[in-house]
């Protein structure tokens, strides 16, 4: 980017970027002096609006445990494991392992599996070099493990990969129907956007369809807690209802659609009388009646559906059950109106768009058409097309597994961590010939199983584009120096491209000659069949493309955006019309056992994202919920025998993982929760990727997330603490262990097992001290169990470690605080062997506020001394729920209970 | 039969609810009537509490005092008697007591008070003799709360070996150590007994006591009848029976002439060795260091002060010492006292020689019996003595160092208080309380570190610890618990909270409910 450009975007208010989070795609503004972030006003998506992962960025752009040269594995573990490598070593030893590989064995025998966190012209290079050079389609992404089933759903329905509306339409809508979304939480933007058009306008109705009592159901005038997996019962259901009473638009359905006749009857047979329907979504049937009744009753609806939907081993299906109903009615795109995807990542459409995805091409171009592929070789001059779609993600790791893929570039993603079976993957990685990874941290779970690591560029560091949910095309912008080695992987790719004796293909000075041969792809010989055309973004120079503002494709014209599509009721199909999927409900392929009662549901949490690699080192991120959990009913929990708060092991057929027992009260019975964020790096045993069943949907290939049969079991540790250590643990002698960030310092909570006979001497050993630790201070009482230990160095905190029963255990925040300071007085000493402030203190409790972090005792306080009647007052008074408003759910669940206790007698 | 009938009908003995009383008009006067669960015998007494002037005893709880009934006013808490009417605390207000009894079922009450026989504070015309042998501590504790109680009950004469008067031998350490002078710590010059019409025999030990003519007599010659005899001998310090124990230069620590004889041996300067690593002879050894000297402690036992720190706080102690110039040897056993005529040093057992112009010996101290024993009183360690600090003679009482009570023999002051208190109780004739022994508890700074240690803490079963350790700023804590009661404590380097360490030790309080903060001061752990 150049310096006049640089300013110019750094004028209004910072430089303008986009989040490198939830599928949003919020618009940033960085204040690149400071590195503090802010919402980015002019943004459409978020007009200001941040959510608390966005506004913790600053705190991400630490250089602590950065991949910053390449890295070749010389042996199987220990310290000397890596070794730096030259990039152009690196590179060399790719091409020709990959070249050798498909010598020997195929172009089958190589694959890349990359991610939604990619930009568009680093996944546009990774596509074209594999499908039009490797001549293979062996590059999936891990959007298929998000967003497939849209994706398969969208393009069963309306011929080609769109989502029709925009997020406006759910500030127009008079009905929001949120499925399988807990839309606070994972979408905290656009639920603020919710929330703030029902207080403005509060006849605007809100339906929530999960299983879970997620904190999107805060705003909903109606939930609707379904058995897992009953979605296309339930949306039948209403198709058939809306049919016998009279909500068909019959125009729109005569003249713009086929195949509702079908639909219908697969709808009235399956799910036509309410009474089996109430039964088999589990749902009473005045409350489907009234679901039924409302959308029956309000034209403006919207449907978002996401993972809840999507995860599924008939996710395709669910969508298409979804869009059924909005086709029925003639609800697409028309403002107000329309099914709508909401997609997890950053950047998954984007990948959409370039083709990322193993069963397309590029420019949502299909791979089983000869005439388009022809057309995408002319386009590239590549010397080959791959002819048969690739295999999907789960299927990708299986073939790694057998060893029909031998060498294998995974870029930016974790999936040892996210696929389900993750162990099997592991296993599948550990046994191939060739494992490339290239990511921003040095230690991830997949990065320790690669044979090479190449330094990839960071959020600040990574300049192209991404697309959100609603088809905004937005800049993702460089405002730091790349660190160390670190390269954009489209360089990387193009690199290789050109070892393998491509030089022409990928002689690519920048981003914006990638973004200019994506867009000109997107327009080449596009007489109007593809809707996705970029033809307006393409012939931009370097300084039109450092200074493009978000637009929504399709861009016929420069400078001409989209908004709504099929507006004109014409789809993109051979005849125009948008076509209803017939679909009938399947049992989950797992069924329940007496083995396995439970089903295992996962999903996301407030404050983190994905594996954790970037969120997780933001100390902001790490309090709100620090450790992994397993969510119970209250009655599942005495049932198996547990505590909430103690430790529970989850097991299914596939794995098993340790996680902290939690009552929040979302949970049916029956059903249990875990979040998919924690790995190895942060506890010791808590990827719920290896307890995923690896079903998949056959259409989509998208795995089914949130059912898979469980046990749940006590973790019995004779045991438990916490630490908190400035430097280097050995964890060995912990049963069970999760890491949280916090501010200059990593707490460790931790639980085991056996006898600790030198409690002192033990203590020393984990904070890696040796005999004679200096200042240490300890407290013990062996026979409750109890040992606390402090370590300074010129008077400053270095360590502490507590062995204590959990209710016993020192507050956290207290000590965290403590190792802000520079120099601790003798009483401050003495309370950290109490394991509290001598003092009189406040315990703030449990944070709710993350970005300004207030704490859960601090606002109760407030609402009782204060007499608080509402979430405003208490923003008003504490700050809390004033930025991203994701807490606000919470408040209002806290102003609920003091009302409750103030009421009692 | 004249004797008009005065017995009156109460209740039913069902209507007072055992171990309480009921209020009952007697012949225009309030009664209070109790009803005992043990035996149920009732009892009545006037219901007027002669401290408040309020018609209140009928509600105060009843109890036992040493055996004795009694019921405590519910407003100021004095104590009466239910069978007398005597009141414990004070005989000026004893109240009227009247004859009870259940017959068939019916509680009668005699309107007639009962004549007893009330000891009261009334002057005698002769005055009992008290003879007091020891002019120590302990025995002036006594004398002082005796003329408290009873000022006039007792002609006193008290014969003292010492030429001094009595002084406070706690503080013989800080004279030693120059911080002190022996003007500062006399408690009771002998203007103080001649005040007061006490004989006193200065520098005149009892050397003799005739128990069957009752006459004690002096090193002088004087003979003195007694009607009451308190022994407080005390105790002498142990001499080893070690070779060269009589050469000049070589002196215990027990009295002011002890500690002068050591202010005159350091004025040389040069090197003194200390023998005996306890509390006595850490504190000379401080008190010599002070002094200039360059000192060396010679200790038979593993560790310092053994019965009152534990291992770690010893260890503490020690090094802490050592940075202080001192030299300290362990495990270690005097074999002899050298030197001509004048002490030259001392041999260890393991051949070591230790050079030293002045050799203290501090292994300890003996109760002294020889009196008592040449008596016939019976003794074993020390006097024997019971709750009442009465000796085998009923006439002889004996308190301090000398005497041995429920098995035990005490060498630290605060046992002493008690016992005086006790023995000048029963002195006085209001003999309502009892000694039960002494918890011992030990607070104070050797060479400036505080060290407080009290109760039991060598390792037994059934017994946690709560240790805690702060090395950079020597500190060091540790109580022994066991079922929620704190057994011992022992502080080292902050012993601020010994005081409320050992109120819990000897109240034995229920400390489970702050167990967790209970090292970490009383402020902290009762804290709400």
């Amino acid at each position: 980017m150049s310096a006049a450009s640089l300013q110019s975007v750094a004028a209004a208010g910072g430089l303008a970027t986009t989040c490198p989070y939830c599928g949003v795609g919020c618009g940033v503004r960085v204040d690149t002096r400071k590195l503090t972030v802010s919402g980015d006003v002019q943004h459409p998506a978020n007009g200001g609006r941040l959510c608390v992962k966005g506004s913790a960025l600053g705190e991400t752009l630490g250089l602590d445990g950065r991949l910053l040269r390449p890295q070749r594995r010389v042996a199987e573990s220990g310290p000397e494991r890596w070794q730096a490598l030259a990039w152009d070593d690196a590179l060399s030893e790719i091409a020709t392992r990959f070249a050798r590989t498909i010598a020997r064995h195929g172009p089958e025998s190589v694959a890349f599996y990359v991610s939604g966190q990619l930009l568009t012209e680093d996944y546009y290079v990774a596509n074209k070099l594999m499908k039009g050079y490797l001549g293979s389609a062996n590059i999936d992404t891990n959007s298929r493990l998000c967003m497939s089933s849209a994706v398969a759903g969208h393009k069963r329905a309306f011929g080609e990969d769109l989502v029709p509306g925009c997020y406006e339409d759910f500030e127009l809508a008079d009905l929001v129907v949120l499925v399988g979304s807990n839309t606070a939480w994972c979408h905290p933007v656009l639920y603020q956007r919710i929330v703030a058009e029902k207080e403005r306008r509060p006849e605007l109705r809100v339906v929530v369809v999960d299983p879970r009592r997620t904190p999107t159901c805060d705003i909903a005038d109606l939930h609707l807690p379904l058995a897992p997996g009953s979605d296309v019962p339930l949306f039948n259901g209403l198709l058939a209802w809306l049919a016998t009473h009279g909500a068909a638009d019959r125009d729109f359905i005569a003249a713009h659609t086929r195949d509702a006749d079908a639909a219908l009857a697969a709808a009235a047979e399956t799910a036509g009388d309410l009474d089996a329907l109430a039964v088999s979504c589990g749902l009473q049937r005045d409350r489907l009646e009234t679901f039924f009744n409302l959308f029956a009753a309000t034209d403006k609806v919207v449907t978002l559906f996401s993972q809840g939907v999507n995860q599924s081993g008939q996710g395709t299906d669910k969508v298409n059950a979804i869009i059924n109903c909005h086709l029925y009615t003639g609800r697409i795109g028309k403002p107000g109106m329309g099914p709508f995807s909401m997609t997890g990542q950053p950047n998954a459409m984007g990948g959409r768009e370039v083709g990322g995805l193993s069963n397309t091409l590029a420019a949502h171009l299909e791979l089983g058409d000869p005439r388009q592929r022809a057309l995408v070789q002319r386009f590239w001059n590549s010397p080959t097309v791959a002819e048969t779609p690739g295999p999907k993600a789960v299927d990708l790791f299986e073939a790694v597994h057998d060893g029909r893929i031998k060498a294998l570039w995974i870029m930016a993603t974790n999936p040892v961590v996210s696929l389900p079976d993750a162990d099997r993957v592991r296993e599948a990685l550990r046994r191939c010939d060739f494992v490339v990874v290239s990511d921003v941290v040095a230690s991830t779970d997949t990065a320790q199983l690669a044979h090479l690591l190449l330094p990839a560029l960071s959020w600040g560091e990574k300049d192209g584009t991404v697309t959100n949910s609603e088809r905004v095309i937005s800049r993702q912008r460089a405002f730091r120096a790349a660190p160390g080695e670190a390269r954009p992987d489209w360089w990387a790719l193009a690199e290789v491209g050109r070892r393998l004796g491509h030089e022409q293909a990928f002689d690519y000075a920048g981003p914006q000659q990638i973004f200019d041969e994506h867009a000109r792809l997107s327009a080449f010989e596009n007489g109007g069949e593809r809707v996705f055309n970029l033809a307006g973004l393409a012939g931009m120079s370097d300084s039109e493309y450092d200074a493009l503002a978000p637009i929504r494709w399709p861009v016929p014209a420069p400078g001409i955006g989209s908004e709504r599509l099929f507006g004109d009721g014409r789809f993109p199909t051979e005849d125009g019309r948008a076509m209803f999927v017939p679909v009938t409900p399947v049992a989950p392929a797992h069924p329940l056992s007496e083995q396995f009662p439970f089903i295992l549901n996962t999903g996301r949490i407030r404050d983190q994202w994905h594996t954790m690699t970037r969120t997780g080192v933001a100390p902001t991120l790490g309090a709100h919920l620090p450790e992994p959990y397993v969510d119970l009913h209250a009655a599942d929990v005495l049932a198996c025998g547990l505590r909430e708060g103690g430790l529970a092991r989850v097991t299914s057929r596939w794995g098993t993982l340790v996680a902290r027992v939690r009552c929040s009260g979302e949970m049916r019975r029956g059903q249990v929760f875990v979040p998919i964020h924690w790995n190895d790096q942060f506890a010791s045993d808590a990827r719920v990727g290896a307890l995923v069943n690896p079903v998949v949907d056959p259409v989509s290939g998208e795995p089914e997330f949130k059912h898979t049969p469980v046990r749940v079991d006590e973790f019995r540790a004779e045991w438990q603490g916490v630490l908190y250590a400035r430097g280097e643990v050995d964890l060995q002698p912990f049963a069970w262990w999760a890491k949280v960030q916090a501010p200059d310092v990593q707490r460790y909570e931790f639980s085991g097992r056996g006898k600790l006979d030198d409690r002192s001497a033990w203590a020393r050993s984990v904070l890696r001290l040796g005999v004679s630790a200096g200042d240490w201070i300890e407290y013990r009482d062996d026979a409750s169990g109890i040992y606390h230990a402090a370590h300074f160095r010129d008077g400053r905190l270095q360590a502490c470690l507590y062995v204590a029963p959990p209710d016993l255990l020192p507050a956290r925040g207290w000590l965290a605080e403590l190792f802000g300071r520079a120099r601790l007085t003798e009483r401050d000493r003495v309370g950290l062997l109490a394991g509290a402030p001598l003092g009189p203190v406040q315990d703030s409790g449990p944070l709710v506020c993350s970005c300004f972090r207030v704490g859960r005792n601090t606002i109760v306080q407030a609402i009782r001394e204060r007499d608080l009647k509402s979430p405003k007052d208490v923003t008003a008074c504490l700050r809390a729920g004033g930025n991203c408003g994701s807490c606000l759910p919470e408040i209002r669940g806290l102003l609920a209970e003091c009302a409750l206790v103030e009421a009692a007698p | 039969m004249n004797t008009p009938v005065t017995w009156r009908p109460i209740c039913a003995l069902d209507e007072i609810v055992p171990d309480t009383g009921v209020a009952a008009l007697l012949d225009g006067r309030q009664i209070a009537v109790f009803r005992m669960r043990a035996d149920d015998r009732v009892y009545a007494i006037a219901n007027r509490d002669p401290f408040s002037g309020a018609n209140v005893l009928a509600r105060g709880l009843v109890g036992d005092l040493q055996g004795e009934r009694v019921v405590a006013s519910p407003i100021y808490k004095q104590h009466f008697s239910l069978a007398t009417g005597r009141c414990l605390e004070d005989p000026e207000r004893n109240i009227d007591a009247y004859p009870a009894r259940v017959s068939d079922g019916m509680v009668w009450v005699d309107a007639q008070p009962l004549r007893t026989y009330l000891p009261g504070a009334r002057p005698r015309l002769d005055k009992a003799r008290l003879v007091v042998v020891g002019n120590g501590m302990a025995g002036m504790r006594v004398v002082e709360e005796l003329l408290d109680a009873a000022p006039d009950l007792y002609q006193i004469e008290v014969f003292g070996a010492e030429t001094h008067g009595n002084y406070n031998r706690i503080l013989l350490s800080p004279v030693l150590a120059g911080e002190k002078r022996s003007a500062d710590i006399m408690l009771h010059p002998p203007a103080w007994y001649a005040e007061r019409g006490i004989v006193f025999h200065a520098g005149d030990p009892a050397v003799a006591i005739n128990r069957t003519r009752r006459i004690v007599r002096s090193k002088s010659g004087l003979e003195t009848g007694y009607d009451r005899l308190l022994l407080a001998t005390g105790s002498n310090p142990v001499v080893l029976p070690l070779p060269g124990r009589e050469l000049a230069g070589v002196t215990t620590f027990r009295d002011l002439d002890d500690v002068d004889a050591m202010i005159a041996a350091s004025a040389q300067r040069g090197q003194a060795v200390v023998i005996g690593g306890g509390l006595l002879g850490l504190e000379a050894a401080h008190g010599l260091a002070r002094r200039g000297m360059q000192v060396t402690v010679v200790h038979l036992m593993d560790r310092l002060m053994e019965r009152q720190l534990d291992a770690p706080a010893a260890a503490l102690l020690k090094q802490k010492l050592e940075s202080r110039g001192m030299t300290v040897h362990l495990n270690a056993q005097t074999e002899a006292i050298l030197g001509e005529d004048r002490v030259s040093g001392i041999r260890l057992k393991d051949g070591t020689i230790i050079d030293a112009s002045l050799v203290v010996m501090a292994v300890g101290i003996r109760p002294n019996v020889e009196l008592a024993q040449a008596c016939g009183l019976r003794c074993d360690r020390g006097v024997l003595v019971d709750d009442t600090m009465q000796t085998f003679d009923p006439r002889i009482y004996a308190v301090g160092e000398c005497v041995q009570h429920r098995g035990r023999t005490y060498g630290l002051v605060d046992p002493l208080w008690g016992q005086a208190h006790v023995c000048a109780t029963q002195l006085a004739e209001r003999g309502h309380t009892r000694y039960r022994g002494s918890l011992l508890a030990t607070q104070l700074k050797v060479a400036g570190i505080e060290v407080f240690s009290a109760g039991e803490f060598d390792a037994s079963d059934g017994s946690d610890d709560l240790v805690m350790h702060d090395a950079q700023r020597g500190i060091y804590k540790r109580l022994v618990i066991r079922d929620n009661r704190v057994l011992g404590a022992v502080l080292y380097g902050d012993a601020r909270d010994g005081a409320w360490y050992f109120e819990l030790i000897s109240e034995k309080r229920d400390i489970g409910a702050i167990r967790n903060r209970l090292l970490f001061g009383r402020e902290f752990a009762l804290r709400n």
